[in-house]
């Protein structure tokens, strides 16, 4: 029972890192339609200036917001790219994603450089001791943000006239142009609110994981599969999604083998996809939020 | 900015070698500057064009200078055999060193052999060397001979139940696969043997399936890159008391940097460079190691790493096979090559033979180190 236990609050503490980079994903498909496969790489980005701006000798707070910021400027950056070849399909938009995630990579690599880096854990290297199962004290700092996150995007969306715009502009484009909502603003505005929410994933998960130009590879695939799994279209279901995920591989990992752990995300994917396109809320009628 | 000038000036230094011509030497080289082994080809590399200029400053060799003739695979094999091409029937060199993986060095054993020039390879796997190849050497210790080393200090230590955590990058599945081979002749038994992915962040729940397994007496993490530091860190976490052995793959300042105070006490095999300050007077490679270490470090600003090393011996391996020889003539270095007999590398003593391609010396070769006090001990 404590074995279980332990698998299932470790399960949570991962879920909740891909529960961070998915809802990043959720941000830019709601409004625009785009898969943003550089969205692992806005993770990357995060650490990876947190790392440098640190070093540089700038305090943490400072650093962070510098980290952030920069980060958004990489998101506006790449929305202004989609926005340039706004006629094109949306298949060559994703492509274009695509593209800008592994020019990113390349940058970073010259740029920063090909080492591992880390940074020191913002709330000291303790950790809780819950009935045999161990929370690191930067772990709960992760799932504390995270939650914070969606409250924040929750009331955004709900009750802020921009967040109302943004729903509006992703429900239907015209009739928002119609009300006079700017859609280029809009959608320059979700690219940098999901770049933003990635680069705190990436600052947060740094102590944890240690970073390096590449760690968006996999940290994206499984923000993505968290998002599928939740819903493309739902920062909420992502969350869920990433959560389910998390606790999924951990008890493959724990009672199964480890060999399989990767599969798993991957194997749920495609089952939700075959299944329940729409993510695994699909049938409580989850709508673009 | 300043490294971005760098990289160009290599791209150019590297295309740049090819074209001056005249009454050189030509040494070819094939290594994985970039992508995803570039921390083996990138410290080879500079390890390879440092030395070559100091060779040439000193007056070269049999009167001759030498020419590096280098190539950048990104670790990909298709391109190794792209440039060992161009080497043997363009640029005309004379011996080949590299390539930096395992997979690249077997893609091109074929074409090295028909065309009689000897290879002196800078990757791991035994199967390069075994069964022996006429023209075909290397110059890296082998995990199976790290394995060795672990397996008979936990036997020294009267630890038999072993369980195993390793990488599923191409080092961790090698390293694995050798120690589970050469356990049992060390009385050793494996009681766990978790894996976890190349980018896996949490490797708590593999840690806890070692942790309820009964009687593990230590565990052992074959790995590479960020992998073993969240390993340390969570067995750390999870308060497991027996003792954590890694492998040479994490032997550099960096693992100790990444996993912080969790690293004390972690036990691992390396190559001796990376403690050369720290080894006995009458150790017979301090000289060489230490020489190397404080020139790479002067030289490239960088810290040095156990990889750079096996350049700088396969370099000097076929210089002085080039200056016994007195010729240039592939075979005949090959023939020297063969002969090479207590040679004093960086990575360890060298005595090659007809039946001993790879001739390196596992006492001289392997050291074990302690972690403490975020530093590395020597353990007698």
């Amino acid at each position: 029972m404590t074995e279980l236990f332990a698998f299932l609050l470790s399960g949570i503490t991962v879920g909740f890192v891909y529960a961070l980079v998915g809802m990043g994903f959720t941000v830019i498909y709601n409004s625009s339609g785009i898969i943003n496969f550089a969205q692992g790489e806005f993770v990357m980005a995060g650490g990876m200036s947190m790392v440098f701006i640190l070093a540089a000798g700038v305090p943490l707070v400072p650093a962070f917001a510098l980290a952030i910021l920069l980060t958004a400027l990489l998101g506006i950056l790449l929305w202004k790219l989609t926005d340039l070849s706004k006629d094109s399909s949306q298949v060559s938009l994703i492509i274009l994603t695509l593209g800008f995630a592994i020019f990113l990579r390349g940058l970073a690599e010259v740029v920063f450089d090909k080492e591992l880096h880390t940074i020191p854990s913002f709330v000291g290297d303790g950790s809780l001791e819950l009935y045999g199962a161990i929370l690191s004290y930067q772990s709960l700092l992760i799932i504390a943000v995270s939650i914070l996150i969606v409250i924040v995007l929750w009331l955004f969306f709900k009750k802020t006239t921009l967040g109302k715009a943004m729903i509006a502009a992703s429900d239907n484009v015209e009739a928002a142009k119609l009300m006079g909502i700017n859609i280029k603003r809009i959608l320059m505005l979700n690219f940098a609110i999901s770049a933003s929410i990635a680069a705190i994933g990436g600052v947060l998960l740094t102590p944890i994981t240690s970073t390096n130009y590449e760690v968006g590879i996999m940290l994206g695939l499984k923000g993505f599969a968290a998002a599928i799994i939740g819903g493309l279209s739902n920062p909420f279901g992502a969350v869920l999604g990433g959560l389910i995920l998390g606790i999924m591989e951990v008890l493959v990992a724990g009672y199964l083998s480890s060999e399989y752990k990767d599969a798993v995300a991957f194997v749920i994917m495609l089952a939700i996809l075959f299944f329940r396109p729409g993510g695994i809320f699909s049938n409580l009628k989850a709508q673009r939020v | 900015m300043k490294k971005l000038l760098q990289i160009i000036a290599v791209g150019f230094a590297l295309f740049s070698t090819t074209l001056t011509a005249g009454d050189t030497i030509k040494i070819g080289a094939i290594v994985a500057a970039t992508g995803p082994a570039s921390f083996l080809g990138d410290p080879e590399l500079k390890t390879l064009k440092h030395y070559t200029e100091k060779i040439n400053a000193a007056g070269g060799i049999n009167g001759k200078k030498l020419e590096l003739v280098a190539y950048d695979t990104g670790a990909n094999p298709k391109k190794a055999v792209t440039f060992t091409k161009r080497l043997l029937h363009k640029d005309g060199v004379v011996a080949i060193i590299g390539p930096s993986t395992s997979g690249e060095t077997m893609a091109i054993i074929p074409m090295m052999e028909k065309a009689e020039v000897p290879l002196v390879s800078m990757a791991g796997a035994v199967a390069i060397i075994n069964p022996v190849k006429k023209y075909i050497f290397k110059i890296v210790a082998t995990d199976r001979m790290a394995c060795q080393r672990i397996m008979q200090d936990l036997k020294d230590r009267k630890l038999t139940n072993l369980a195993l955590i390793s990488g599923s990058g191409g080092f961790g599945k090698s390293m694995r696969k050798q120690c589970k081979e050469v356990a049992p002749e060390y009385g050793i038994k494996i009681v766990a043997d978790e894996t976890y992915g190349k980018k896996d962040t949490d490797m708590t729940a593999q840690l806890l399936k070692i942790k309820n397994t009964a009687d593990v007496q230590a565990v052992l993490n074959p790995g590479f890159g960020q992998g073993p530091a969240i390993v340390t860190k969570n067995f750390a976490q999870l308060k497991l008391t027996q003792p954590l052995y890694q492998s040479h793959g994490v032997a550099s300042k960096k693992y100790i940097e990444i996993a912080g105070a969790a690293a004390e006490g972690v036990r691992l095999v390396s190559p001796p460079v990376v403690v050369a300050d720290k080894l006995d007077d009458s150790h017979p490679i301090k000289k060489t190691a230490l020489a190397y270490k404080n020139e790479y470090e002067k030289s490239t600003g960088s810290q040095v790493s156990s990889f750079g090393g096996h350049a700088y011996d396969a370099l000097y391996v076929i210089t002085n096979a080039i200056k016994a020889a007195g010729s240039e003539d592939p075979k005949k270095i090959r023939d020297e090559i063969e002969k090479t007999k207590n040679f004093a590398g960086v990575d360890g003593m060298v005595t090659m033979g007809a039946e001993d391609h790879l001739g390196l010396d596992t006492k001289s070769g392997m050291v074990l180190l302690d972690i403490k006090g975020g530093d590395w001990t020597i353990v007698k």
